[in-house]
């Protein structure tokens, strides 16, 4: 009788062609991250937007419904460091460069964005920081959104509902943007927030155009004269804006523009001599400082630096491997091995001390990947719980955006995810990922992962 | 409660060996002579030097019984502890870039310079441009953080350099990546000249506009402040003399040249480096007051490098120089030792003054005399012991003290390697079962 009605319904909802508008998932054990777990409770949500969550919840009459029993619903997976949606973007973002992972699809980089890659390879040789090489640091990700990347589908198989985007090129990337991972007509309906940061790479300095800089210390200066720059580039402006009379014009300058708009940096740091120095170097630019990478946050002290210094980390989620077909003759240095070995322990090292921190794909796309590299961190010592939060509600608020997503909680976006099992499981089935509200069904995962994963029609429930 | 006993003790232990008295040793003072006897740390710093001294209650005591006690070797131009490349070799004048941004205190070099008994080193900028970057004093203060390592109170430096190499950077006809890289002025010695001479006229006028605004300010007014700009920044410092000229060069007129410029714009060459026909024009560099920081015996690695004599460091002390031997180089750096027992052989120096061309001499070119460089009262325990005659080939660092502190201990290292190389052992044999065998690649889920 009730699979009658949900029919019925799901053929209402097809009629109306548009997806339900109020959804309910009921009978399911529900994860909220924000709360205490609700092991048999029901989740509503209305236009796109939680309204209800609770183990005694009423089912509004025209919601369609999902019958959670055995299944498991957590709010919806954010990638807090990406380039998903970004055309023609290395999917890699990974500290001190050298992005690892490969693009599963590389759509053509529209116009923007090609131009934006050129516009930095064509530039004439820099000649010093005044000609501000290798900076697009106006560029946002919300402007350069393509929802037509094949990524948005197969990260959002793994759970991920929500990434931080940002452009990765050169060393002022430019300015990230959080974006709903859904099936848009057009860019604007994904983007929650913009802009969130700016991103700040030191590898830009090797090889890249022949120009300055070159080498670390030059981009190092370089970063440093920008914001040295952008600050008197404020004062002249205001002193302009004041009364321009008899005062030479101050020249309009892009680069600095998008440095003062941007709300906080990201900086790199993996190993730990690098994390000393971009915590004393956000603190001599005077920015809200990110740091993203954190693979020697294992070592004794490391975490306690970002305690002292109040910083948040992104921990990458490419953990570092043994080269499959190195000579059996060079073996890697002790720190590398170590690195290796103890890398997922950074997480648990950084709950401990008490430091903010969320995990980013740093290029993993591929669903089962994600899970996995998870683990290995539960692995290492971090508690389920712990993991969970640092894909959801801790990327949020390192964000400032645990007001709208990142739990379980009525008048947040409905961004879930429903999977049998838990979510970090190797033999989790993502089963379904509510985006706005609106249903995502995997194709039917084949078993060690799937690629390539369809989506359905907005509402439907085949 | 006994393991709180055993934590007290152990944050207690270094309190207690803060005295250390190293005893029978033959001291080499370099400034007060050589004889056999004792030293002894406390807190740091050199407390009685003697022949017969007080063993302090408490103290720990380190017998050098037929060993050889001298001061921490300096090493005047070295390229080590740093991250991301020495050079940037873009633009012929890079004075806006710094190695105090990059100090890598985990550079191995480090802790081998350490087992050459060097102890502190002046870290340069490459010299790949006309006027490079920014250089610093380190401490070889090996397991702490970058800015543990930074020699505090050192005055910092800046790189300039002369020849083949600025010139050669930026010649599409030769030196390294000339084919990939484009060609940049300046290719000949007339065009490093104008491009220093060039960086420091624009000092100049950054500076008067510092001035003015100043002045400004200190008369009431409330003018804008001019743009900082870290490259003329680094340059006004030389002017106003808070930043030490370290330059490298090879050739006699390049060198009269350099000295010819700083006169003109009214400022200092602290040292001289390479230098090799200095030689040559030795009574000039010792009336402009530069220190020269030389090579023993190295050179004709390229044209610019060939009029050279094992004499140059002798001949340009007894003109009154301050005379320096460096490495330049990770290698050379751990037998400086044997390096400064080449001046005995080249111009009879005696023991002190060979020994001095890299201890004391290389601290006076750093204006770190009062600090270290030296066996004195007051100075920096900054202690090397050998096994033989320290200007020998044959002797070998034994023990290694910055600041009263061991950070180096031959015995220690040496037992320590089997420990060490069975640890890597078992985590590489881990890591191989753990490791992901060929064809399938990490971080790609999609098969088929």
């Amino acid at each position: 009788m009730k699979k009658l009605v949900t029919a019925l319904l799901v053929f209402c909802v097809y009629a109306m062609a548009e997806g339900p508008i109020t959804v309910a998932i009921r009978n399911a054990k529900i994860v909220p991250v924000s709360g205490p777990v609700i092991n048999k409770g029901t989740v509503v949500m209305h236009k796109g937007l939680i309204t209800d969550v609770g183990e005694n919840v009423q089912v509004p009459a025209d919601a369609w419904v999902v019958e959670g029993e055995g299944l498991t619903v957590y709010p919806g997976l954010i990638d807090a460091l990406s380039t998903v949606g970004m055309p023609g973007a290395a999917p890699a973002a990974a500290a001190g460069g050298r992005g690892g992972g490969r693009g599963q699809a590389t759509p053509t980089p529209t116009a923007a964005i090609a131009a934006l890659a050129t516009a930095a390879a064509a530039a004439p040789r820099a000649m010093g920081p005044e000609d501000r090489p290798q900076t697009t640091s106006w560029a946002i990700a919300a402007d350069e959104i393509s929802p037509t990347d094949r990524r948005i589908e197969t990260v959002r198989g793994s759970g991920i509902t929500t990434t931080v985007t940002f452009p990765t090129r050169g060393i002022f990337g430019g300015q990230g943007s959080a974006i709903d991972l859904m099936s848009a007509e057009k860019t604007g309906e994904m983007v929650i927030a913009s802009p969130l940061g700016q991103y700040i790479s030191l590898a830009g300095g090797r090889g890249f155009g022949g120009g300055f800089p070159t080498s670390l210390m030059g981009v190092i200066s370089y970063i440093r004269q920008i914001y040295l720059d952008a600050e008197h580039y404020k004062l002249v402006k205001d002193a302009y804006a004041k009364d321009p009379r008899g005062m030479e014009r101050p020249e309009y300058d892009r680069a600095l523009e998008g440095v003062i708009a941007s709300p906080r940096i990201l900086l790199p740091a993996n190993r730990m001599v690098e994390m000393d120095r971009m915590l004393r170097f956000a603190a001599e630019l005077k920015q809200p400082t990110i740091v993203y990478g954190g693979r020697e946050m294992y070592r004794e002290g490391a975490a306690d630096l970002f305690k002292k210094a109040n910083t948040p980390v992104l921990v990458s989620l490419k953990w570092p491997t043994l080269a499959p077909d190195s000579d059996p003759d060079n073996t890697p240095s002790m720190r590398s091995l170590e690195d290796i070995d103890r890398a997922p322990a950074g997480a648990a090292a950084l709950k401990k001390a008490g430091v903010k921190f969320a995990f980013y794909s740093d290029g993993i796309d591929a669903p089962r990947d994600i899970q996995r590299a998870v683990k290995k961190a539960i692995d290492a010592g971090l508690s389920r719980e712990d993991a969970l939060r640092a894909m959801t509600l801790s990327p949020a608020e390192i964000y400032g955006l645990d007001n709208r997503v990142g739990s379980i909680e009525k008048g947040k976006i409905g961004n879930l995810v429903v999977t049998r099992g838990d979510i970090f499981d190797d033999r989790t089935r993502v089963e379904m990922v509510f985006v706005d509200g609106k249903q995502y069904k995997p194709a039917d995962a084949t078993p060690g992962g799937g690629r390539g994963i369809a989506t359905d029609e907005p509402g439907g429930n085949r | 409660m006994k393991k709180l006993i055993l934590t007290a003790i152990a944050v207690m232990a270094p309190l207690c060996a803060q005295t250390i008295v190293i005893q029978n040793a033959t001291v080499m003072t370099v400034a007060k002579g050589t004889f056999k006897g004792s030293v002894v740390v406390k807190d740091g710093k050199i407390a009685e030097v003697g022949e017969k001294v007080m063993v302090p209650q408490g103290a720990t005591v380190i017998d050098a019984t037929n060993q050889y006690l001298i001061p921490g070797i300096i090493d005047c131009h070295s390229h080590i502890a740093g991250d991301g490349g020495i050079n940037e070799g873009s633009v012929s004048v890079s004075s806006m870039v710094n190695i105090k941004d990059i100090i890598n205190p985990e550079d191995i070099a480090v802790y081998r310079a350490l087992a050459g008994g060097v102890t502190t080193a002046n870290i340069l900028h490459g010299s790949a441009n006309a006027i490079g970057g920014q250089t610093i004093v380190l401490k070889m203060r090996w397991g702490k953080d970058a800015q543990s390592m930074i020699f505090e109170g050192a005055a910092p430096g800046i790189k300039f350099a002369l020849g083949e190499n600025p010139k050669r950077a930026g010649n599409p006809q030769g030196g390294r990546g000339a084919t990939t890289t484009a060609a940049r002025y300046p290719a000949t010695r007339m065009g490093v000249e104008d491009t220093i001479r060039d960086a420091f006229n624009e000092a100049k006028i950054y500076k008067a506009e510092w001035d003015d605004y100043k002045s400004k300010v200190a008369a009431g007014q409330h003018p804008i402040p001019p743009r900082k700009d870290l490259k003329l920044e680094a340059l006004k410092e030389v002017l106003e003399g808070t930043r030490y000229v370290h330059a490298h060069c090879y050739r006699a007129d390049e060198i009269l040249m350099l000295l010819r410029v700083a006169d003109d714009y009214g400022f200092k060459i602290r040292t001289l480096q390479h230098v090799l026909e200095g030689y040559k024009v030795a009574k000039e560099i010792a009336a402009h007051g530069a220190g020269a920081s030389t090579f023993s015996d190295w050179w004709s690695y390229k044209v610019e490098a060939f009029d050279a004599i094992p004499y140059n460091a002798a001949i340009m002390a007894k003109k009154g120089v301050v005379v320096s031997l460096n490495s330049d180089d990770a290698e050379l750096m751990r037998h400086l030792n044997s390096e400064a027992g080449k001046a005995m052989k080249y111009g009879g120096m005696t023991e002190t003054e060979a020994l001095a061309m890299v201890t004391l001499n290389p601290a006076k070119q750093l204006g770190i005399d009062n600090r270290v460089g030296s066996i004195e009262v007051g100075k920096d325990a900054d202690l090397v012991i050998y096994d033989k005659f320290p200007l020998s080939d044959y002797a070998k660092v034994q023990k290694v003290l910055i600041d009263g502190h061991k950070y180096f201990d031959r015995d220690e290292e040496v037992s320590g390697r089997p420990a060490k190389a069975a640890e890597k052992q078992k985590l590489l044999e881990k890591e191989k079962q753990a490791a992901p065998r060929q064809g399938a690649p990490a971080g790609r889920g999609g098969r088929g």
